[in-house]
């Protein structure tokens, strides 16, 4: 049988092959937005291999909160460095200067100035009529609605009631000025896939990912890592030691490890697989109601 | 499923053996129709609930939910777990495509989850688009209904040849076998001019789980597969690798001076190095010289790969050309016969110039006959002048250049279109090709010894068209009849095409509906054009209401060749004026359909010229306009003074 010929990853990496090509192809300015986190490493993965052996033909944009995990800043310009990438770095300046922490404003405050507004400042400041980001319609309810090529306003909004049917494998790239296209080449990927696809072809991720002794505190049920002198300590609250790893990579402060030994990617797999816990509850912001991040989404969040 | 067996992690060997099972397995993509209420939501939520894929905090909520929003008292309800959107759960019904996944040692699957409700038809065919099966939900109690039907005609219409009728809610007909047997009767009796290859009914209970993944001991009569049985070994298996090769190019790929590759995913068929490859639309030939991927080179690539093909011959190749078996080549052309799925609010009008969306190709196309549209409930065959939201016409297209393609019952991929509204970007049609249409082929321009350079030489201008648009009463005859008075005072040679005189003859046939207006517009443009190709300057006097009508207009002609005059006179003064005595008829309704009043009137947005009426008289804007036609050399200038 011909469909059974290709197997179902080879079929998702030509799916996303072709839905980046397209985009390269139809877009005035495109960016791709690079997270630094295991999908985005998949993501950037199957970008070059849609040019090879021609470069990356739009920049990669990361949105800088100031707050992200050592580890995380150092593996991104290592794989800059390596892949000979152009990498845009953007934070909000003007949540700088107010002084926005996630420990002074909360989570939702924080995230909205820190990350929503600070994407919709990159975009507009650059004038990128599409983005790519790397979400997937298995992560959660309101995504698996998501078109691959998500319309937005000139406000960056998403109007969930109103995107353009979506058939084949021809896609609307057709925007005014000020208007995008927000774009989601793994939509049909699942947490299983990526990592067996990151197996498979041995792409590197950051070393949060594996299982080390890291300094941690526990907060409210939720290891908390202490990456920098900045985590404000309570009182009574001393870091210790714990073999931790992280499921999801963040803002250090919003994002809970767990305790693991997974040290290699065939355990993280196996742990994934008898996990009891879904990937985003490590996010701390998804905690409210169910239809928060549909909520965050039509206001601009990725 | 997913959810693995606690001894297989724990065995290192054995865990590797499941990975490798997971890495090769294949991939299935469905989409699940039927009626609001027939429990496509509750499926899904089964499917995953069953295959241990729902973890605890999403089984958290899940309680959570179903207390608030759910409809089945204290139960779980399953559905909750597909219905996303908020407003669908305040509402309880699905409105939305909803894409969910789950995996079995043998198939990953991809579930479309597509809305029951009338209105929402459009996203059943979107979930349809990208399926190879369909499982048809039917509720035992009710049987086969008209959204059944409508459904069903749908899903054989976008090309699935595979059907599974999933006769849900046995448990509330007592598990009865004569009422499953008298459904299937009754369905398969209306499918049977669909073109189904498969079509396997399951009696099953999504509420409770039987037959979905795990036999039922209550319906022991049952001896046929559970549906997830079924769904991991159906064959929809059709040869996409041994038809024909296709790959329509997306991005030529220039890294440097040695490197000339194309890319694309190869659609059908397989290619090998040394095949020899055809340029569908220019006819060009060429040998395959490499199959280039991130991962080395390939000898042969086939239908689902996503490559770069280099060439042994530097011929013209572009994005949207599409690259064929040089024995087996699509066809070409700039006319053909499709199926066409309406998917806006705004409906179809023939004539208008839409944007037309084939493989990596996008040209301007309009819609110049629907043959009749189809009646999804019955599959008879109604007469249409336009199609509405949700509505299936059969209908003839011209495109602006010649397109490669197959018949979509040979080829889903190349065969398919998608319909843009130029000024909305919205998508709004689907389409199916039927065939070519060879008239284009048989009328070749008749080539003409004197051209129109010649004529407009002897007559000592440039032609063009002066399109003077506004509302009724606005004032565009009387300043077209100054500027026409004024130019044949300077020895130029103009013609007016007045809507009201059109109308007498031309265009006797037409009414005032959007339609009409629009084939009204269009063939006033093809005048225009001719007279153009006369020599003249023509000026168009019309309200042509239609912003996309009068690009029609502008792009027939040559650049610089169209002057657009917004004749711009506010409503209440058009209406004070009211020279004809139309807007009073309009007002008291004996006019239906009158442009400001109960018909749109679209402005320009960027026209040549914007006369303001309220500010200077008529002869004095009809000076502007020779003015006008002076400074950019429609008219040789310097005899009129202003």
């Amino acid at each position: 049988m011909s469909q059974d010929r290709l197997t179902h990853l080879k079929r998702l990496e030509a799916e996303s092959i072709h839905i980046i090509r397209e985009v390269a192809a139809e877009f005035r300015n495109p960016v791709m937005l690079y997270s630094i986190g295991k999908d985005s490493s998949v993501m950037l993965r199957l970008a070059l291999k849609a040019f090879y052996p021609g470069k990356l033909p739009f920049p990669l944009l990361h949105v800088d909160t100031t707050w992200k995990f050592r580890e995380m800043i150092a593996f991104r310009d290592a794989t800059m460095k390596q892949e000979g990438l152009d990498l845009l770095v953007h934070t909000n300046q003007d949540g700088i200067a107010a002084g926005i922490t996630p420990f002074t404003h909360g989570s939702s405050v924080y995230t909205s100035i820190m990350k929503t507004e600070a994407l919709k400042q990159a975009l507009t400041a650059h004038g990128f009529d599409a983005a790519f980001g790397g979400a997937r319609r298995d992560e959660e309810k309101s995504r698996a609605k998501e078109r691959v090529f998500s319309f937005r306003t000139d406000t960056h909004a998403w109007d969930p009631k109103n995107q353009r049917p979506e058939l084949w494998r021809l896609y609307n790239s057709r925007v005014r000025p000020g208007e995008s296209i927000r774009v989601f080449p793994l939509s049909n990927w699942t947490e299983l896939d990526i990592w067996q696809y990151i197996l498979l072809e041995k792409i590197p991720i950051v070393p949060l990912y594996f299982s080390a002794e890291r300094p941690v505190v526990n907060r409210g049920g939720q290891w908390i890592m202490v990456d920098d002198h900045r985590l404000p300590l309570e009182p009574g609250e001393t870091p210790e030691l714990r073999r931790v790893r992280f499921r999801t990579l963040g803002c250090y402060p919003l994002t809970a490890a767990v305790e693991s030994d997974a040290a290699t990617l065939p355990e993280i797999v196996r742990e994934m697989l008898i996990a009891r816990t879904s990937e985003r509850s490590g996010r701390l912001i998804d905690h409210d109601d169910a239809a928060s991040m549909e909520k965050k989404k039509r206001e601009g969040y990725f | 499923m997913n959810a693995i067996d606690p001894n297989v992690a724990a065995d290192a060997s054995a865990f590797t053996d499941y990975l490798g099972r997971h890495e090769r397995k294949s991939l299935l993509r469905f989409l699940t129709c039927g009626s609001v209420d027939d429990g496509k939501s509750t499926l899904i939520g089964r499917l995953l609930y069953d295959s241990k894929l729902l973890f605890e905090d999403q089984l958290l909520s899940l309680e959570k939910d179903s207390r608030k929003h759910g409809t089945v008292g204290d139960d779980i309800d399953l559905a909750l777990l597909v219905d996303g959107l908020e407003a669908e759960r305040e509402q309880g019904i699905t409105i939305d495509v909803a894409y969910r996944f789950f995996s079995t040692d043998k198939r990953k699957f991809i579930v479309a989850d597509t809305p029951g409700h009338e209105q929402y038809t459009r996203n059943m065919a979107t979930g349809a688009s990208t399926s190879d099966l369909a499982v048809i939900l039917i509720d035992a109690r009710r049987g086969v209904l008209t959204q059944t039907r409508r459904h069903s005609f749908i899903v054989s219409l976008v090309g699935i040849r595979h059907v599974v009728l999933a006769v849900n809610k046995i448990d509330l007909v007592d598990f009865s076998q004569a009422v499953f047997e008298d459904i299937v009767a009754e369905y398969r009796a209306f499918a049977a001019d669909l073109g189904f290859e498969t079509l396997t009914a399951i009696p099953l209970s999504a509420r409770y789980g039987d037959n979905v993944l795990e036999r039922s001991a209550r319906i022991p009569w049952y001896t046929g597969p559970t549906l997830v049985e079924h769904l991991e070994t159906v064959a929809v298996d059709d040869d996409a690798s041994e038809r024909a090769f296709r790959l329509p190019v997306q991005w030529v790929n220039r890294p440097n001076l040695d490197f000339r590759g194309f890319s694309g995913t190869i659609v059908s068929g397989t290619v090998r190095r040394g095949d020899a490859v055809v340029v569908a639309k220019s006819g060009r030939t060429s040998t395959v010289k490499s199959i280039v991927t991130f991962d080395g080179e390939l000898a042969a690539a086939s239908a689902g790969e996503a490559v770069t093909l280099t060439l042994t011959d530097e011929i013209d190749i572009s994005r949207g050309d599409v690259l064929s078996a040089a024995t087996e080549r699509p066809e070409v052309s700039d006319q053909f016969a499709a199926h066409l799925i309406w998917m806006a609010d705004e409906p179809l009008l023939p004539g208008r110039p839409y944007l037309l969306k084939i493989g990596a190709r996008q040209v301007t196309a309009q819609v110049t006959a629907i043959r009749h549209k189809i009646d999804v409930n019955t599959g008879g065959e109604l007469p249409a002048k336009s199609l509405a939201l949700n509505e299936v016409g059969i209908t003839n297209l011209s495109l602006s250049e010649p397109v490669a393609f197959d018949p979509y019952a040979v080829n889903r991929e190349t065969g398919a279109f998608i319909i843009i509204d130029r000024l909305s970007n919205l998508t709004v049609g689907a389409g199916m090709i039927d065939h070519g249409l060879r008239r284009a082929g048989n009328i070749h321009w008749q080539a003409l010894d004197v051209d129109k350079r010649a004529r407009a030489l002897a007559k000592g201008q440039k032609p063009a068209v002066v399109w003077f648009t506004g509302l009724s009463g606005a004032g565009k005859s009387t300043i077209a009849n100054l500027v026409e008075k004024k130019l044949t005072a300077l020895g130029r040679h103009a013609y007016i095409l007045d809507g009201d005189n059109v109308r007498h003859g031309l265009n006797r046939d037409l009414g005032f509906s959007d339609a009409d207006r629009v084939e009204n517009i269009r063939r006033v443009a093809e005048t225009a054009k001719l007279f153009v190709d006369a020599g003249l300057i023509v000026l168009v006097s019309f309200i042509s209401p239609f912003r996309a009508e009068r690009q029609l207009a502008r792009e027939l002609v040559e650049e610089g060749e169209f002057v657009e005059v917004f004749v711009d006179t506010p409503l209440d003064i058009a209406e004070a004026r009211d020279p004809k005595g139309l807007y009073a008829k309009a007002r008291t309704g004996e006019i239906a359909r009158f442009t400001g009043i109960s018909s749109p009137y679209e402005m320009p947005e960027h026209p040549e010229l914007h006369l303001d009426t309220t500010l200077a008289a008529a002869d004095l804007l009809a000076e502007r306009v020779v003015a006008h036609l002076q400074e950019v050399g429609i008219v040789p200038g310097g005899e009129v003074s202003i």
